[in-house]
């Protein structure tokens, strides 16, 4: 993964609460065995209104969203963050996400910024007419007009992301660890280590 | 062993921890893994592309469900027959070649024991209690209805237990759901669970852990347990568990998958051992009088739109939360709906029983005894029962149920996730109403512009017959249809 450190331009202010992942990404667009393409079918519900946000020729490219509470919440779907990348958006800024799209997002490089509502209603005031700047190693939003808004970030997931880790290949460098935990459970919980191996 | 007292979840937990970090993260091992085919082809690519295999093959099941089409699947000599979207097909076949290629277990679409991932890992033995289960799927939560701590993760995490049988994950909170109390005549699982979304809310239970306590649990059904934690994550929990119990014995025992002879016993010995102890405690709770909840239905486009059958649709204004306004408001243009309009007065035109949350055998008993002797309503255009899985659908028809529902109109299907997510043929037309026994109302979910009614599998039957939203209770106790069938026959 390439390192994330800070994330500037225009901001796309969406602004829905509750936003599922059905809605990011609609399940026909899930029929697929790679990755790539899913921009198309983003927010394909919420484009058919002319007016929508997302086809507005300022925020073409925009790298970043500004959303209501709970956000990609329903559907463990990786899709919607493959969908958002597509998209070209690598940071989200709401109030709150969902578990399992947050999870999503950092595996595949795209900040979760949680900020009070007043911070984001301030944010999407700036985002009609200015950039927006999320800068991780700091742990800070900031806008041309003096605005800094500080976020946390999980200290593992920030580290993963400065650093661009691979995930995977940490976990593997631990094999003994996982090794002896399977040692212990054959002893204490046979059953569980079995499987589909059926019992003779 | 610690001697604090320690809720259902942190006894799970505590038994799977492979390394501990300083930053509050800890590496967790997981027992089973189920896999479908719309979120593992990525996985499974990327593990080639890095060199990397499966550690443990046989810790992981496979079998497709999302795309199958619920038609019939073979001609009659036998043969499969060919899936019309290319892409499904595609998809399919992707985890039928993937499967034995990375040594795991495949579960072949024409095979009997095929179904939902969520129905089949019970029914197999395959998930058991005090288990860590996962699965690219949010609805992997239903397995908490036997007590193992099971949660739905993305594509990253399909890959990262395929390579290293373990997830990094944080502690999540506990939240105690307590119901007090008894269920009234004819009220469900499934408007309990629709009840408590509604209380908790949409994110009420995001980082936490739900378990769900009381006297109801513990006289529900295996089945109607996997229905409300199938339901969790609509609540914003990802997990949701019910402790398991002689019903959870009894259910699982001679199950394929399942420990036998003395293993069983002593499987049995640390299953009972999981129980929350007495002066546990849960970072939040939740208490709920069993006695106030009615036949629940969903009027919007939010699980946490529910009301009870008897009410009116509700007015934007009746919420305090000006964001909660708005939504509602656009819920309900898109759910063609007026405030005040009574929900009985709803008519529908599609009726969907099946998917994870209700295709077990019960749910299928459920809907019968209210279909048996009535016929589908003029209006309803599309009525289908999907059972949950192949061995499901057996069990049904030998009860005869397949023909109480094809006497009444329904169309009876092969076991598959249907019509609950509009990725295969089964969708509900634009602007086109449906009583449906699934998980999520959502815009689109069941086809663009389609408008969902979530429900119990004995609502959704009583809208077939009805041809609107309908009190099951009333339906049975005011029509004398059932016993005059009952008296031809006998």
């Amino acid at each position: 993964m390439d390192p994330v450190r800070r994330i500037e331009g225009r901001a796309i202010p969406f602004g829905d609460k509750n936003v599922d992942t059905d809605v990011i990404i609609p399940a026909h667009w899930l029929k697929t065995v790679t990755r790539d393409g899913l921009g198309r079918g983003a927010f394909e519900t919420v484009r058919q209104d002319p007016d929508n946000v997302f086809d507005q020729p300022e925020f073409s490219g925009a790298p970043i969203l500004i959303a209501g509470d709970n956000f990609g919440c329903g559907s463990s779907r990786e899709h919607a963050a493959w969908a958002l990348l597509d998209l070209g958006i690598t940071a989200v800024i709401a109030p709150s996400f969902s578990d399992i799209f947050s999870g999503n997002a950092f595996k595949n490089g795209i900040l979760t910024v949680a900020l009070p509502q007043e911070q984001i209603d301030r944010l999407t005031e700036v985002a009609a007419t200015d950039p927006i700047t999320i800068d991780l190693e700091s742990q800070t939003v900031t806008t041309p007009f003096q605005d800094r808004f500080t976020f946390e970030t999980d200290p593992f997931r920030r580290r993963c992301l400065l650093e661009g880790l691979d995930e995977i290949g940490l976990t593997l460098q631990q094999d003994e660890a996982i090794t002896n935990y399977e040692i212990r459970q054959q002893g204490m919980t046979p059953w569980l280590a079995r499987g589909t191996e059926k019992a003779a | 062993m610690s001697s604090t007292p320690r809720t259902l979840y942190e006894k799970i937990w505590d038994a799977h921890v492979v390394d501990k970090r300083d930053d509050g993260t800890a590496l967790i091992y997981i027992d089973r893994h189920l896999v479908h085919e719309v979120t593992s082809p990525q996985a499974f690519e990327a593990l080639r592309g890095n060199g990397r295999t499966v550690r443990r093959p046989d810790l992981t099941l496979a079998v497709p469900d999302h795309n199958v089409p619920t038609t019939r699947r073979t001609d009659t000599a036998g043969n499969r027959l060919p899936i019309a979207d290319p892409q499904s097909a595609q998809q399919l076949a992707a985890l039928e070649r993937n499967a034995p290629e990375f040594g795991i277990r495949y579960i072949d679409a024409v095979a009997p024991e095929q179904g939902i991932v969520h129905v089949v890992g019970p029914e197999q033995g395959f998930s058991l209690p005090g288990a860590t289960i996962v699965c690219g799927d949010s609805h992997t939560a239903a397995h908490g209805g036997i007590g193992a701590l099971a949660f739905g993760i993305g594509t990253s995490e399909v890959e990262h237990v395929l390579a290293t049988q373990t997830l990094l994950l944080k502690r999540s909170k506990g939240m105690e759901v307590r119901v007090e109390g008894n269920l009234g005549p004819g009220i469900t699982p499934k408007d309990l669970i629709l009840h408590i979304i509604g209380v908790i809310g949409t994110a009420g239970g995001t980082g936490h852990v739900i378990e769900y306590r009381g006297r109801v649990f513990e006289e529900m059904s295996v089945e109607g347990r996997l229905t409300v934690c199938n339901m969790s994550i609509e609540a914003g929990a990802r997990a949701g568990l019910v402790a398991p119990d002689e019903t959870t014995f009894n259910y699982l025992k001679g199950r394929p998958y399942a420990p036998q002879g003395e293993e069983w016993d002593q499987a049995v010995a640390w299953w009972r051992s999981l129980a929350t102890d007495n002066g546990a405690r849960f970072d939040s709770s939740v208490v709920i009088d069993a006695s106030e909840i009615e036949p629940t239905v969903t009027w919007g486009t939010s699980p946490e739109d529910v009301v009870p059958i008897g009410a009116s649709v509700p007015s934007p204004e009746s919420f305090s939360d000006p964001s909660k306004q708005v939504a509602a408001a656009k819920s309900l243009q898109y759910m063609g709906l007026t405030p005040g309009q009574r929900m009985q007065d709803i008519a529908i035109e599609n009726v969907f029983i099946g998917s994870c949350t209700n295709s077990r055998i019960e749910d299928l008993r459920a809907a019968a005894r209210v279909l048996e002797g009535r016929r589908k309503a003029k209006g309803v255009r599309w009525a289908i029962a999907v059972p949950g899985s192949g061995l499901v659908k057996l069990q049904a028809e030998a009860e005869g149920l397949d023909r109480i529902f094809t006497d009444a109109g329904f169309e009876w299907r092969e076991p598959g996730c249907s019509a609950c997510l509009a990725m295969n043929p089964d969708k509900v037309p634009a602007g086109e109403r449906c009583a449906s026994t699934s998980n999520r109302n959502f815009v689109g979910r069941q086809g663009p512009g389609a408008r969902t009614h979530l429900m119990s599998p004995a609502m959704a039957a009583a809208a077939a017959v009805t041809g609107r939203l309908t009190d099951v209770r009333e339906l049975s106790a005011t029509s004398p249809l059932r016993e005059s069938a009952r008296a031809t026959k006998a």
